[in-house]
């Protein structure tokens, strides 16, 4: 009955608009539609209100409807939250009612939602969020003395030690400089400062302002990005909204999509016609591609970048994530400083990270930060005064980056525990990485290259020319309709690699790696026979 | 700072020294240049030099900086809500669950939330439009709130503390070049997250005043002159109200509501509501009116046609959880259309904190005359409003004895804005530092007395009139205390520039 209703009312609610915007939209393009509204509403005004109900809510059109929005916000698409994902939710809604489908449960693999798949939190991190939030806990035994300890920090760091009150806009004073020394630590010494730390809600939160930061110009002057494609679709609509231009570079499959500066070179020189990049965002490990870049590799970008004058911003949300042999993270500000001071006193350079993915999987608490490296004094001080604007990052989420920054150590009584909870969660994911890559390749019209890290297989599909055809008659994209059509058949959800962006006439889809072993294992046997049957559907 | 092309590669050549940073103020975004967000602007930035120059020794005239520049309660003391935190522990660690010095309510609330989260776990995403249950208890809770008017939960967004959703309606709202470009009718004085997310959309800003001389109230006369002149420049199409007021601190009568309500539909604007402190209503013969309820009794005319949103949060009332950034936004008759591009909009950010999500359901769904946690809850909540409703009174009393200070009643809210006397000779000194007047005022008055408030000027003023805000916050000792030092310090000021 809701379904019904709804899909009546937008009917009527569009015919409606659609007999309204006819009758409004000459005065809202014309050059003065102040005077044409305000003529309106003075005869309006001369009129008893009794004579307006008359006609009622049929002769008015809304103030906001899609014509009258922002245009920007209209170009924005997630794929990894769209169309695909809207139906699985329907689906489970209907399982739910008693409804008949050819599958008992639909598998969301479509994001890198940890906990969600099953993953267990770490203990230590929750017992530490728990004596924040309820500190009457400090004096139950059942908790370990450097959970207290750290519970105890980070409350003394808090307005009237409550998680309650506001932080400071950049963050908690204390999480910042914790997070300092473990940048520190992780790059082998290279000095970090609190000050360039700002911590975030989630990493898409500091992206997102990094690049409004950026944004500027007009027609050919106006600010462009470069972003890999296929890319974390954040990153294109966050474009989209800023109306800033996008500037494709691909990465390369045949060699297990890697970076390529011919490639970086050939996308910025096509921009100089058009708009002025000043931006090059790079993900590391890769989302959706799971590539792990070299040192090498990040050096050539590095060296890149200070040649063209381009901002980096290295989203390394993943940097835990690193599972294939041969494999290793290296920090874009490492490398930076490693190249001397050539480099390392004039790129400027964010990075972003999380509390979301590697071994934590803390999505929901919106936890991060971003390290800013070589940004001019007064830019920083208009980035301090933006973030002010929105108060604080959510302060739960500051103690829990705080945390992952600043975990248990060997002495201390949860570092045990600590340790075998993250090694098992990791080498899980590795082991899911490997599997993943091994069905995938075993089926015809499937290839897929190996997860080094992130959380993501992004394998690449033959779709027959019968169901592209299909698909087009359909006014689907190829990807899209064999996503969908898995989805019903199959109770998988997965994004189309469409979402992310892909070499014309390729197709892929994303698909996460972190449903438990054997929900995983079925998950591809399922995903198999869905392409085998598929595959010979349409041949 | 300009570079072509060329000059670019070549310039990397030469290296380091040469080279101009890739983003400079010259450089960036002209929208963020203009904003500005005076509750955490210069005067709280020295206020924290300050604590760290005393931090380090720093002989000062006084011992402690008292920030009374924002909301903050926690900060300043107010203890939280018992059953809020329980609930939230057992969520952070759910291993609590079979702990027994925890009420059997509180348990159930934890069961509840932890049954809607993916995998059970608070650290999953959740739906971008927030938690299916929580907004179904967000809807039931307007409902009761509003006598019964029906609330859908498919109008209820989840949000990252009100700003959050505050700036994505504008954002929705804005569009068009030049003369069309969108105008946003806002008070003044206003709260500055408005003017600063209407400076970082580049949308044009229409100011209407409300009268300092009746109470901060909102005259319709005055909406109708701000719009008919800026019809001139924009295309006007949304009115926010902040009601009770931030930082005037008024509550408007449901006549007042009304007449709103009126002037938008004859007017065709967007409402958007800021109902953040809407348990916070001290003055007696006050009564929060929603604007969701005052509509639908105006009858279908108004409740099927009058687009609004209206805004709530965790972070005042009684509650004071600043730090969890939770909130909710209701949509009103949103065109279908556009509610869909909301929903995307609001996906690209994946969600807000789970946290935050889960204390908001608390919020909307406390303990129950019948549960082990009720009483408890009640006694503190009632403590925390009476004792709000007591330091409202005496900040208003206190000031209206001090020669050149008015202040006007602290109805509701968290804030007293009263209007301070500068003498001529304070403003020419301020002027020959570069200084607004009241800025001025509110500098000498933290170096002075270690007080940190927020110069009106940050907030919009009449022009010749000058104001601070200060929050009513501090315990009440304290605040006597604040009170008295601004009294002393005012007497002082007047003194030295007469």
């Amino acid at each position: 009955l809701g379904s019904t209703y709804t899909t009546l009312i937008s009917v009527v609610s569009s015919k409606v608009t659609g007999v309204v915007r006819s009758l409004t939209s000459p005065p809202l393009s014309s050059s003065s539609p102040g005077r044409a509204l305000s003529s309106l509403s003075a005869t309006r005004r001369g009129l008893p209100q009794e004579k307006m109900s008359e006609n009622g809510m049929v002769s008015r059109a809304k103030v906001l409807t899609i014509d009258t929005m922002n245009p920007t916000v209209k170009k924005v698409e997630y794929a990894v939250r769209g169309p695909i994902v809207q139906r699985a939710v329907e689906l489970e809604r209907e399982l739910s009612e008693g409804m008949k489908k050819p599958f008992a449960e639909v598998i969301k693999a479509n994001i890198g939602d940890a906990h969600a798949m099953g993953q267990q939190p770490i203990t230590f991190f929750r017992q530490v969020l728990a004596l924040c939030s309820y500190p009457e806990l400090l004096n139950d035994s059942t908790f370990p003395e450097d959970a207290k300890s750290r519970a105890h920090r980070i409350l003394q760091s808090c307005g009237g030690n409550s998680m309650g009150s506001y932080s400071a806009s950049q963050g908690i004073d204390s999480v910042r400089q914790d997070v300092a020394r473990y940048i520190e630590r992780r790059d082998g010494g290279v000095p970090c400062d609190p000050d360039d730390i700002y911590l975030t809600t989630g990493a898409s939160d500091g992206i997102v302002t990094m690049l409004k930061l950026l944004v500027c110009g007009e027609g050919a002057a106006r600010t462009g990005v470069m972003i890999s494609i296929p890319q974390y679709p954040l990153y294109s609509a966050a474009l989209a909204e800023l109306g800033a231009v996008q500037i494709n570079y691909y990465l390369n499959e045949e060699t297990c999509w890697s970076l390529d500066i011919g490639e970086l070179q050939r996308a910025l020189d096509e921009a100089r016609q058009y708009c002025n990049p000043r931006a090059l965002c790079i993900i590391n490990p890769g989302n959706p591609t799971g590539q792990v870049q070299s040192r090498e590799c990040i050096e050539d970008v590095i060296r890149f970048a200070a040649k063209e004058r381009l901002f980096l911003m290295a989203d390394e949300v993943y940097q835990d994530n690193v599972y294939a042999e041969g494999c290793q993270f290296h920090s874009f500000k490492k490398v930076l400083f490693e190249m001397g001071p050539e480099y390392s006193n004039t790129v400027e350079l964010a990075s972003f990270h999380s509390t979301s993915k590697c071994y934590m999987g803390e999505c929901g608490f919106r936890g991060g930060y971003m390290e800013i490296i070589n940004m001019d004094d007064e830019v920083k001080a208009q980035l301090t005064k933006l973030v002010s604007v929105r108060l604080c990052p959510p302060v739960p989420g500051q103690a829990l980056m705080d945390l992952v920054v600043n975990p248990p150590q060997p002495g201390e009584p949860s570092y045990d525990n600590f340790i075998k909870e993250r090694t098992a969660t990791l080498s899980a994911l590795a082991q899911k990485a490997k599997l993943t890559e091994q069905v995938l390749n075993t089926v015809q019209g499937i290839s897929c290259n190996p997860v080094q890290g992130a959380m993501y297989s992004f394998p690449r599909i033959t779709i027959p020319e019968k169901a592209i055809k299909e698909a087009t008659d359909k006014g689907q994209q190829p990807d899209m309709f064999y996503c969908m059509k898995m989805l019903e058949e199959t109770g998988i959800c997965l994004v189309p690699g469409s979402g992310f962006g892909q070499k014309d006439g390729t197709y892929h889809f994303r698909m996460t790696i972190l449903p438990p072993n054997d929900k995983l294992q079925i998950l591809l046997n399922k995903v198999k026979e869905f392409h085998q049957r598929f595959t010979q559907q349409y041949s | 700072g300009t570079w072509c092309p060329l000059n670019m590669s070549q310039q990397a050549v030469n290296g380091v020294s040469h080279r101009g940073k890739v983003l400079t103020l010259d450089s960036m975004n002209p929208n963020v240049k203009r904003v500005e967000y005076a509750v955490r602007g210069p005067i709280v930035q020295r206020a924290v030099q300050i604590e760290k120059e005393l931090k380090e020794g720093v002989k000062k005239p006084f011992t402690e900086v008292i920030k009374a520049n924002i909301g903050d309660a926690h900060a300043m003391g107010q203890k939280p809500i018992t059953f809020l935190r329980q609930v939230l522990a057992l969520c952070s660690y759910p291993e609590l669950l079979e702990d027994n010095m925890f009420p059997e309510d509180a348990k159930k609330r934890a069961r509840r939330i932890l049954e809607s989260c993916g995998g059970h776990s608070i650290g999953a995403y959740s739906a971008s439009q927030g938690i299916e249950c929580i907004r179904q208890d967000v809807a039931r809770y307007i409902e009761r709130r509003d006598g019964g008017i029906p609330s859908s939960p498919d109008n209820i967004y989840l949000s990252t503390g009100a700003s959050d959703a505050i700036v994505t309606m504008l954002k929705l709202l804005v569009c068009g070049e030049g003369r069309s470009r969108t105008g946003v009718m806002i008070s003044i004085p206003q709260y500055p997250l408005y003017s600063a997310a209407l400076a970082d959309l580049g949308a044009v800003q229409i100011s209407y005043y409300l009268d300092e001389d009746k109470c901060w109230s909102l005259d319709v006369a005055e909406l109708r002159r701000a719009l008919n002149a800026a019809r001139q420049h924009c295309n006007p199409r949304v009115l926010c109200i902040i009601n009770p007021g931030n930082p005037t601190g008024q509550v408007q009568s449901r006549q007042c509501i009304e007449d709103v309500i009126r002037f938008a539909k004859e007017e065709h604007l967007f409402l958007m509501a800021d109902e953040v402190y809407q348990d916070n209503v001290y003055a007696e013969g006050c009564k929060f009116h929603s604007f969701k309820k005052v509509l639908f009794e105006m009858g279908p005319e108004y409740s099927s046609t009058v687009e609004m949103a209206s805004f709530h949060s965790t972070s005042k009332c009684y509650m004071g959880e600043c730090g969890f950034r939770g909130g909710y936004m209701e949509v009103i008759n949103m065109d279908p259309e556009v509610k869909a591009q909301l929903t995307k909009l609001v996906s690209v950010r994946l969600c807000p904190p789970v946290p935050g999500q889960a204390l908001l359901d608390l919020v909307v769904n406390p303990p129950q005359p019948d549960e082990p946690s009720y009483t408890t809850f009640m006694k503190e909540r009632t403590a925390v409003l009476a004792a709000l409703a007591e330091k409202a009174r005496l900040t208003e009393e206190t000031f209206n004895t001090v020669p050149g200070i008015t202040c006007n009643p602290v109805q509701g809210a968290m804030y007293t804005f009263p209007r301070i006397t500068l003498p001529q000779k304070a403003i020419d000194k301020a002027k020959e530092e570069g200084q607004v007047p009241d800025m001025y005022y509110c500098m000498r008055l933290l170096e002075e007395e270690g007080i940190c408030l927020v110069p009106g000027s940050g907030f919009g003023q009449r022009e010749g009139t000058f104001h601070f805000r200060m929050t009513i916050l501090p315990p009440t000792e304290k605040l006597k205390v604040v009170l008295q030092k601004i009294r002393e310090f005012h007497l002082r000021f007047t003194q030295e520039f007469s």
